[in-house]
């Protein structure tokens, strides 16, 4: 019985939808949707460059000590995680996660000839290109171009921020930024805009295009905001940005709206100076939204359906810098978290700090070939196809 | 929207200039395209003097550091502070060149340099490379397009950007050569991996001390033979340069990207190597390919006219030059840059902005919608832009907070009501809609009316003109 009406009513706001859409594009339009139940992924970007060796901890590791006489976190400090491996101590959460076995760690992950910029290693980060390659469009774009041809809506890629990051635009399609769907609405829900939206006729190429956007914002702007407010969340997130943006995600999550990725950033994680003082303050944040996140996720039976991961454009150098900081490095750890890894807990061996490049880690995994294992294990898409380039598939989802 | 001449002579102000001011659209109806653009050609005559907007605070810091092994004198926190002065220069860089492009007269100049800029793109937080590219660019933009390539080349900022200052005879650098061939000059395809290694080692030794003045290294050069592009000698970086330019090749590439930038995103193969042999030719000189253009009928065309996407940056200063108006703060143009993702002197890598649908997402057209709102005091700026690490440098708490902005614009709404005062009530709204919008599309007359303020000829006037800017249509050109 409750199918049936949550049926009817994706029918009913579908045709208000459809009733403001320009006439020309009403050919197009479909009315599949994803059935819940379905694998979401979240990925949360650390902006900034996080410092992996001070995240996850080599505690029996004498070399990261001798670099690190002030910096480096001491064992008893730290949040014990196997033998060798301990958690930074605001990361508490974290290291239940991995008691529990919902908690992967991959070390060492980076790509061949690293650009030490942020805006450059993001762009490679995002695009997934080579490093002495510029593309365009975003590797969660791609996914979008490649398993969306003909969706009416751009919500299969949700970005929670007021700007839409490189990694979410396609060729054809790009994903949708949002800071809330309440903002959003009362954004597009301008009369004006409907209207002239409304009585569109045909135009060039450009602006059908153009209108094609507008169109899509506008419909999705009230489906999301819709969809949002079928299930509010009844758990209590911290009040910090990032709380916020993870209880949005949840919210929708926990509806039928048809989105398989979500997109949400932190930062700045760009420690120079006193990278103590502010890596805790992030990692607090951090902390204390995933745990409100996963515990809202379980209570609603959703956890297995989820997985986040986090990257960073790169990590830091390996010694602490003269001002109570690190500099820009090169390969640094991922997490990935949910109910659904079929492998946890350290997925490969931790940093060799014998073998370094000029001081900074050397990458043993490309991040490329953990997209792949993404798009291809967790969100059955055709990962070849959209990174270009067939990359070894890994087992860890 | 029938092909009048009015329509027609914006559409050369839209592309060759930033499209047209108050003061002068009531004119439009009258010149020819020829006469208009030997016009904006004369104004773009003469040399433009160089934008600087270094502090001098800045100076007393470079001051008596010679080279760039000596930068290893100032201590971290000087360096810091260079860092973050630059920062701030750049900002002022930004606002004063966006300033020559709404009010100079040499529109035509101003908007081949911004084209150039997007071509020969560099990031770099130094402030003194980014004014003498920017000036070099400036300054050739309608020259001849050898002597352009050649000072770029030569410029602390692209070599610094691209690494060249690492290309050293015992450790080549291939960013440089690479960039140069793929991006500047002949595009993929007409030259080998082989190529770029040889051109890498003739470019050896090129660098710049920190006065940023261009140094040529003679120990660091690679004084063997080389062999590039079928030919054979002991190259140096001007060689490679002469060879690039000998290539067909060079020609073609910048012509098609010239046409996709100031014709149309699709090119006209057949128009296109027209252009490009006589532009070869001519020895490659950029005024004549653009008086080839501009002087074309095909340009004028029905294709090529209200179908190109305005970069932020031309919608900005569009709607500045059609309406006068004068800002509280200025810097609040930083912000509309940054979330519709074109900073000035801040492009996303070497390769430029792409432009064209990639200006274009649900957020940005949002957004573009409502800038004529927001620059004319109607709405709120409450958008909050991404940061940038490098820019921000580890500063933490910098634009932490979301904006909630009022403009505080004062707008002279004077002028523009003035363009109008002839036009008689009826045919007000044809001729406004005629004067804003470009395309062949237009906004349904009985929506548009329940928009309009019919209380005053003046209210009638401003919110015609801000509704038709708040549309898909405004955002081509």
């Amino acid at each position: 019985m409750l199918l049936k009406r949550k049926e009817f009513l994706q029918i009913g706001s579908l045709a208000t939808a459809s009733m403001m859409m320009p006439r020309f594009l009403k050919a197009f339009e479909k009315t599949t949707w994803v059935p819940a139940g379905n694998k979401v992924m979240v990925v949360l970007q650390f902006s900034g460059g996080n410092d992996g060796l001070n995240t996850v901890i080599p505690v029996r590791n004498d070399i990261y000590y001798k670099v690190r006489p002030h910096l480096g976190i001491q064992k008893d400090k730290a949040l014990q995680l196997t033998d060798d491996a301990a958690i930074n101590p605001a990361l508490p959460f974290f290291k239940e996660l991995f008691d529990e076995g919902n908690l992967g760690i991959m070390n060492n992950v980076g790509y061949p000839n690293p650009d030490r910029s942020h805006f450059r290693s993001m762009d490679i980060w995002q695009t997934a290109s080579d490093s002495n390659q510029y593309v365009t469009t975003g590797w969660l774009g791609r996914y979008l171009d490649n398993q969306c041809s003909g969706c009416d809506k751009p919500t299969q890629a949700l970005e929670i921020d007021d700007v839409l990051s490189l990694a979410l635009k396609g060729n054809d399609l790009k994903g949708l930024a949002l800071k809330d769907p309440k903002k959003l609405y009362n954004t597009s829900n301008e009369r004006y805009f409907k209207e002239i939206n409304a009585t569109y006729e045909h135009g060039e190429a450009a602006a059908d295009y153009l209108y094609k956007t507008l169109s899509e914002t506008l419909s999705s702007a009230d489906y999301i905001y819709q969809q949002s407010r079928r299930h509010p969340s009844l758990q209590s997130y911290p009040p910090t940005e990032l709380g916020k943006n993870l209880k949005t995600i949840s919210s929708l999550i926990m509806s039928d709206i048809n989105t398989k990725v979500y997109y949400v950033s932190l930062g700045s994680f760009d420690t120079h100076v006193n990278q103590e003082i502010q890596q805790k303050r992030l990692f607090t944040e951090l902390n204390d939204a995933v745990s409100a996140f996963v515990k809202d996720l379980k209570s609603n039976n959703r956890f297995q359906d989820v997985t986040i991961m986090t990257f960073s454009e790169f990590g830091r150098r390996v010694a602490q810098n003269a001002s109570g900081g690190t500099d820009h490095g090169t390969a640094n750890n991922m997490f990935f978290i949910g109910g659904g890894l079929k492998k946890k807990g350290l997925l490969n061996a931790m940093p060799d700090l014998n073998d370094l490049n000029e001081g900074d880690l050397k990458h043993t995994v490309d991040f490329k070939s953990v997209y792949a294992t993404l798009l291809h294990n967790w969100l059955n898409a055709n990962d070849e196809k959209i990174l270009g380039k067939k990359y070894e598939i890994m087992d860890f989802v | 929207m029938p092909l009048t001449n009015q329509l027609k002579n914006q559409h050369l102000l839209w592309r060759a200039a930033f499209g047209p001011m108050a003061e002068n659209v009531g004119e439009l109806e009258q010149v020819t395209q020829k006469q208009l653009f030997l016009l904006l050609q004369k104004k773009s005559a003469k040399k433009p003097d160089a934008l600087n907007v270094a502090t001098n605070s800045l100076d007393g810091l470079v001051k008596g550091v010679q080279d760039l092994g000596r930068m290893q004198q100032l201590t971290q926190d000087q360096k810091k502070q260079m860092r973050r002065q630059s920062v701030e220069d750049i900002k002022n860089l930004n606002l004063a060149w966006l300033s020559e492009m709404i009010n100079s007269e040499a529109q035509l100049r101003e908007k081949m340099s911004l084209f150039w800029h997007g071509h020969f793109a560099s990031r770099v937080i130094n402030i003194y490379f980014q004014q003498q590219l920017l000036n070099v660019i400036r300054e050739n933009a309608l020259g001849n397009f050898g002597d352009l390539l050649r000072e770029v080349s030569k410029s602390p900022s692209m070599l610094s950007f691209l690494n060249n200052q690492q290309n050293k005879k015992q450790h080549p650098n291939e960013n440089f050569a690479r960039e140069v061939m793929e991006l500047f000059t002949m595009g993929r395809g007409n030259y080998t991996e082989k190529d770029v290694k040889e051109g890498a080692r003739a470019f050896t030794g090129w660098g710049f001390n920190l006065k940023g003045e261009f140094v040529d290294r003679p120990f660091q050069h690679d004084n063997g033979s080389k062999t590039f592009l079928g030919k054979t000698g002991n190259f140096d970086g001007d060689d490679i340069i002469d060879i690039i330019l000998e290539q067909k090749a060079t020609a073609r590439f910048i012509t098609r990207k010239i046409y996709k930038f100031f014709v149309n995103d699709e090119v006209d193969n057949e128009k296109a190597e027209w252009l490009a042999a006589r532009f070869h030719q001519s020895n490659y000189n950029l005024g004549q390919l653009m008086n080839d253009i501009f002087l074309s009928d095909w340009f004028y065309e029905e294709k090529n006219i209200g179908t190109r996407i305005k970069s932020p940056v031309e919608l900005m200063v569009g709607v500045r030059r059609l309406i006068p108006m004068e800002l509280e703060k200025p810097e609040m143009q930083l912000l509309f840059q940054r979330v519709l993702g074109q900073v000035l002197f801040y492009p996303p890598n070497v390769a430029g902005w792409p432009g064209g649908k990639n200006w274009i997402d649900s957020s940005a057209l949002m957004f573009r919608m409502r800038l004529p709102q927001i620059l004319t005091n109607a709405d709120e700026f409450l958008i909050k832009p991404k940061n940038d690490d490098d820019v921000m440098m580890g500063n933490e708490g910098v634009d932490k907070r979301p904006k909630v902005n009022k403009l505080n614009v004062t707008v002279d709404w004077n002028s523009v009501v003035k363009v109008f005062i002839k036009t008689d009530k009826d045919s007000l709204m044809q001729k406004v809609n005629g004067i804003v919008l470009q395309t062949k599309s237009s906004i349904d007359p009985g929506v548009l009316k329940r928009y309009i303020d019919n209380t005053s000829r003046e209210g009638f006037i401003k919110s015609s003109i801000i509704e038709l800017m708040s549309t898909p249509e405004y955002q081509l050109c």
